[in-house]
């Protein structure tokens, strides 16, 4: 089957082409259907993590702030009320409406779309 | 046989030498051994995949060619005709991923995914890498991200450091994810094991209980081998996002 020559190859691939164009209105909703499942799960995996992350960061640097400048506890708290509120931003970004994201295209919606 | 009363769930994770005196010698691991073995393992998979370059593919081969499609396919959408230059990466990303996931399900085997120390040097690679593109597509105009556009002048000082704080948060929770969905799923898997050894030292009654943990423990692996591949879906389709931001101006 390795042998075939270019011109059957390409007569092979318009022919197959063919095929596909004529089961493509399945064929498209049968894949964005399976893309919306898996990536339903991962959004639902991904919520909590992105909370969670945004308060660890917003900890950290705050308790490194602190260790740095020694102003315990100034920086420890502002960080830790920062990173709270990044942790749910990540969260919204991440559930909002699809129609608030066509709204703002472009530059204009921060860097996390 | 040694677990007793105690459950070890966490010994697993623990690294030692391999390979005789000269993994000693050398401070290697099971985690760079499987590593090692993951990488292998995908190259070997495409390059055996591709070596008959049928027209028809055989099995095999047409495996190998829906991981290709199936990545790129997941880059071009995602990123955009830019998305081609950074398929191989996520290609490579995915299923070094995926391989370590899996290859740590195997009886004996380790999987290094569950290491956080792993995990943040790949969420890093992605971050340092999505950071050096959005500079080189953007230049200073990166740095207006970081100000919501609309938003009053006044609120500035909240919300900047809240757009950075959620910026930087990101290398963090794609490496959490990971690592602790491995962890939890791994411990899991050595807790249900451990319950099955201490109901079968019970007797006649544990012998018949003993089987309630293994089938748990079955149904945790199908479990584990959908969160494996979510896991590594999840890294990969979150680089090209991550990328895509970086690439759009």
């Amino acid at each position: 089957m390795g042998k075939e020559t270019d011109s059957s190859r390409q007569t092979f691939d318009r022919r197959l082409k063919q095929a596909m164009d004529r089961n493509n209105p399945d064929r498209a909703a049968e894949a964005a259907l399976q893309g919306s499942d898996i990536t339903t799960v991962g959004t639902v995996l991904r919520a909590g993590t992105e909370m969670v992350a945004g308060l660890a960061v917003g900890v950290a640097m705050g308790w490194g702030l602190d260790r740095w400048l020694g102003c315990r506890p100034v920086f420890l708290i502002l960080f830790s009320l920062l990173g709270g509120a990044a942790g749910v931003l990540n969260v919204w970004r991440l559930v909002r409406p699809q129609d608030a994201l066509e709204d703002k295209p472009g530059p204009h919606a921060g860097p996390e779309r | 046989m040694a677990a007793g009363s105690t459950i070890d769930a966490l010994g697993q994770f623990e690294l030692h030498p391999v390979l005789g005196g000269l993994g000693e010698a050398l401070r290697f691991s099971q985690s760079p051994l499987m590593m090692i073995v993951a990488s292998v393992a995908v190259l070997a998979f495409l390059y055996v995949g591709m070596r008959p370059k049928a027209v028809v593919p055989g099995r095999l081969q047409a495996a190998a060619e829906i991981c290709y499609d199936f990545i790129h396919n997941m880059a071009v959408d995602t990123i955009g005709p830019e998305g081609r230059a950074f398929f191989p990466f996520v290609f490579t990303l995915f299923f070094f991923i995926l391989a370590g996931n899996y290859l740590g399900l195997l009886p004996f085997s380790f999987a290094f995914t569950s290491h956080v120390a792993v995990t943040v040097a790949l969420a890093l690679m992605v971050f340092v890498l999505s950071v050096i593109v959005s500079l080189k597509a953007q230049g200073a105009k990166f740095f207006a991200h970081f100000m919501p556009a609309g938003a009053p002048v006044a609120l500035a000082p909240l919300l900047v450091p809240i757009e950075i704080l959620s910026f930087l948060s990101r290398p963090v929770s794609l490496s959490i994810r990971l690592f602790a969905n491995m962890v939890a799923g791994h411990v899991m898997l050595e807790m249900f094991a451990a319950f099955t050894i201490m109901l079968a030292g019970l007797g006649l009654i544990g012998d018949a209980l003993a089987v309630g943990p293994v089938v748990i423990n079955v149904a945790l692996m199908a479990l584990e081998l959908l969160v494996g591949a979510l896991q590594a879906y999840v890294f990969a389709i979150l680089t090209c996002i991550y990328l895509r931001e970086a690439v759009a101006h």
